[in-house]
């Protein structure tokens, strides 16, 4: 039977079949996917981590003691997890174990564009890369059998373009859940130094290999055609390039790390001119150059961004290289404007109508605080109109940051604030916090507490009192963990109170000590949230001051010179309520002033 | 070989893209066809610019659709019609929901939005219908419905029988929409 599966909907169904029984994972686009899929599935159990490091921990765990095993992270992610995962390959497994790397070339919803296969490389691991989802999906089980066979972790490396598009997939029946027996070995699993000098020779013996594996994987192919031009190629590439050079000959590397040296070399023999063809970083053009191959690639097509297939077809037809006539530029009597002559406007990314971070900057922007950000929703609050933010590098260095500012120029702290998420704190802001209470900062920090992972679309996580699999689980007491660090200024605000938020910022601003507001009120779009009666404009009062506009709402724009409300849009959160100062602004029902 | 046939469905978060382009994809796996979709949701929940690209033919490499590469494109709403023309084929068709939806910018007074959306759309190629989804899909009960209504003008242009789409729509929406919807559908279809 055949299904359209998004990418990242077949690597779950392909652990399915591959008798996975344990997956752990951290939610970042584009890899959240994958685990929501998979916790579906019966007789299987699925997690969401705090952090990917934990998730890599956990897999690993579950590894040695014998299951099959999926771990999913983005690329961002595998930074975080990069320290168990690089002696893991030391270790090697005993049930196989998959780590699923979601890179993001052309960051479409990411801080970063990183090419995770140099990670693959670093560790001495095999990697493989999908072109569409059939690919994806039986990646999982190969991917398995290799990290048994050769006691490895493997990388299954994505991108966006293959995790978020859909093609059919063959579905089959789950094959059987086989544990292997676990045997004590603390020479394989304990990495002390003498243990770890003897597993780094294991490293270099299984390298070996591996190569040799290459060489013959079914992964890696060549589809001989004209012979004039070969194509080197792996990941999405391989489609655009089957578009833009039907008649090209092409090595399809499916298996890149690592590269099947004698494999290329037959293929580069056999053609006239050789061309690598890859997203992102010369990962595969390098290392074939080191085989003395004669190739071209990034002198060509582009390091960064999202490959396509008009990218890849005015490269080769620049460099006089025959590409398919659709990819060539239009005509000039086209009827069809390819420029706008004006700019029209964009559509940028807004926090929703009734979002509880709404109030949280508006009122760090009236104080004019200086505002280290973290990676979520909130880091919304960046832009315009409110643009209450000054720094958002990774997921938990808001608050590493502030004390760093404050070490800096120790004049900062009383006008600095750092702003996470709940998710975001329990993923790495814990021991950012503890930094400060250790290292004498004074810092604010200002958790942003809305009961759950919103950005990446409401995954659970240790504050939700729920698993990914739906169970009731312990409720954490956001609270009690920051006092447990050592801040004793700990307060409770809700953001929709905007005077209790002001007065709260400013004390625990001007207090000379560590501080903690948690900012808690439930994200918008949580079913759990009821909406309240939207709010209704008096024109008579109205005196058109564009003071709620400033707050950056979606459903309040100005029209025949008045504050207008959309109600279909409205939540009826009364933010803007509070900040007129002439009470032009109702709840519907109440009488205007 | 049949080449393949490119749709572009664009609008905006809330509008229901997503869902259409579930009900064409089903629709046309149903009829047959080898079927790419690539979705490019922005970062957003709601707000933003939704891209979604459907190519189905005999045989579909590359999920992604070129610049002046879409057969048909599908606009949820007027400004996202005008902003993804470039995309359209010199003899493409575009069929245009007659609704604007005004971004941040302007919204804040930042920006305008643009006046003459339909007349840009109307000049780049002899192929656009208008349609005014929002007013017959609140006749039909739902204004939410808007986008089936859409998927219904689309369905009579492309080569996948109409009763492929109707079991397609029941197969995609909740139970408790589907009679509006296939209402919907229907004043889409005789457009």
């Amino acid at each position: 039977m055949k299904e359209l599966l998004s990418g990242n909907a077949a690597i779950a169904r392909g652990a399915f079949e591959a008798g996975v029984t344990v997956a752990a994972g951290y939610p970042g686009t584009p890899s959240t996917e994958i685990l929501e899929n998979f916790a579906k599935y019966p007789d299987i159990y699925a997690q969401w981590s705090p952090n990917e490091k934990v998730a890599l921990e956990v897999g690993a765990g579950a590894a040695i003691a014998g299951a099959r095993v999926l771990v999913t992270m983005k690329h961002v992610g595998v930074n975080v997890a990069a320290d168990p995962l690089f002696t893991l390959s030391y270790t090697g497994v005993n049930g196989g174990l998959i780590l699923v790397s979601a890179d993001d070339p052309g960051m479409h919803s990411s801080q970063n564009e990183q090419d995770n296969r140099y990670y693959a490389l670093m560790n001495k691991i095999p990697c493989l890369e999908p072109a569409d989802s059939q690919e994806a999906k039986d990646m999982v089980a190969v991917g398995l059998e290799i990290s048994e066979q050769f006691d490895t972790p493997v990388m299954l490396r994505v991108t966006t373009r293959v995790s978020h598009s859909q093609s059919f997939v063959e579905i089959n029946e789950p094959g059987p859940k086989t544990i292997r027996p676990y045997t004590k070995d603390p020479l394989k699993y304990v990495m002390v130094p003498a243990n770890g000098r003897m597993r780094r020779v294991f490293l270099e013996e299984r390298t070996a290999k591996l190569k040799e594996y290459s060489e013959n994987c079914p992964l890696n192919f060549i589809e001989w055609a004209d012979r004039s031009l070969g194509i080197i190629t792996g990941g999405i590439s391989y489609h655009y390039i089957k578009e833009v050079l039907p008649q090209a000959s092409v090595l399809k590397l499916g298996l890149t790390n690592p590269l099947p040296a004698n494999l290329i070399k037959q293929f580069a023999a056999g053609v006239e001119q050789v061309l690598v063809i890859e997203e992102l970083e010369p990962f595969l053009e390098m290392q074939i150059r080191a085989l003395g191959i004669e190739v071209k690639g990034k002198e060509l097509i582009p390091s960064f961004g999202e490959l396509s297939p008009v990218i890849i077809a005015r490269a080769l037809a620049g460099a006089g290289i025959k590409v398919a006539d659709e990819f060539l530029p239009r005509e000039s009597n086209s009827r069809v404007p390819v420029q706008e002559t004006t700019p029209l406007p964009g559509r940028p990314p807004v926090m929703c109508p009734g979002c509880p971070h709404r109030g949280v900057f508006y009122t760090l922007k009236k104080q004019k605080l200086i505002v280290t950000g973290d990676i979520g929703c909130y880091t919304l609050g960046s832009a315009s109109p409110l643009n209450a933010m000054d720094t958002c590098i990774c997921m938990g260095a808001s608050i590493g940051a502030a004390l760093g500012m404050e070490k800096a120029n120790p004049e900062m702290a009383r006008r600095t604030v750092a702003v996470i998420g709940d998710s975001t704190f329990l993923h790495s802001g814990i021991t950012g916090l503890l930094d400060v209470v250790y290292n004498g900062g004074t810092s604010s920090v200002l958790i942003l507490d809305n009961r759950t992972t919103a950005m990446t679309g409401h995954q659970d996580n240790p504050a939700t009192g729920q698993t990914l699999m739906g169970k009731p689980a312990p409720e954490v007491d956001l609270e009690a963990l920051v006092k447990a660090l050592g801040v004793h200024r700990v307060r409770t605000v809700d953001p929709m109170d905007l005077a209790a938020m002001d007065a709260a910022v400013k004390e625990e601003v001007a207090a000379p000590e560590p501080s903690v507001i948690i900012v808690k009120r439930p994200c918008a779009l949580l079913k759990k949230s009821a909406a309240a009666e939207p709010v209704e404009v008096d024109r008579e009062a109205c005196i058109n001051c564009g003071i709620c506009l400033n707050l950056g709402c979606p459903a309040i724009s100005r029209r025949e010179n008045k504050a207008y409300v959309t109600a279909i849009q409205c939540n009826g959160c009364g933010l803007c309520i509070q900040v007129c100062k002439k009470g032009a602004l109702k709840k519907r029902g109440e009488q205007h002033a | 070989m049949l080449k393949p046939v490119n749709i572009l469905l664009v609008g905006v978060g809330g509008q229901g893209t997503i869902l259409a382009t579930r009900v064409l994809a089903k629709a046309a796996q149903d009829a047959g066809y080898d079927i790419k979709v690539s979705e490019i949701k922005g970062m957003a929940q709601r707000g933003g610019s939704v891209v979604t690209q459907v190519r189905l033919g005999q045989k579909v490499y590359s999920p992604l659709i070129s610049e002046g590469g879409a057969d048909v494109i599908l606009a949820f709403e007027k400004m996202e019609a005008r902003r993804w023309l470039p995309y359209l084929k010199t003899d493409g068709h575009i069929i245009v929901n007659d609704q604007a939806i005004h971004p941040v910018p302007v919204l804040t007074g930042a920006a305008e939005y643009p006046a003459d959306c339909l007349e840009k759309v109307k000049a780049a190629t002899p192929h656009a219908i208008v349609v005014d989804a929002l007013n017959i899909a609140l006749a039909c009960g739902n204004p939410k419905a808007a986008n089936v209504v859409l998927v219904g003008v689309l369905a009579r242009r492309l080569p996948i029988p109409k009763e492929t789409w109707q079991a397609a729509l029941k197969a995609r929406v909740p139970e408790k929409f589907i009679e509006v919807n296939l209402k919907a559908f229907e004043e889409g279809y005789s457009i």
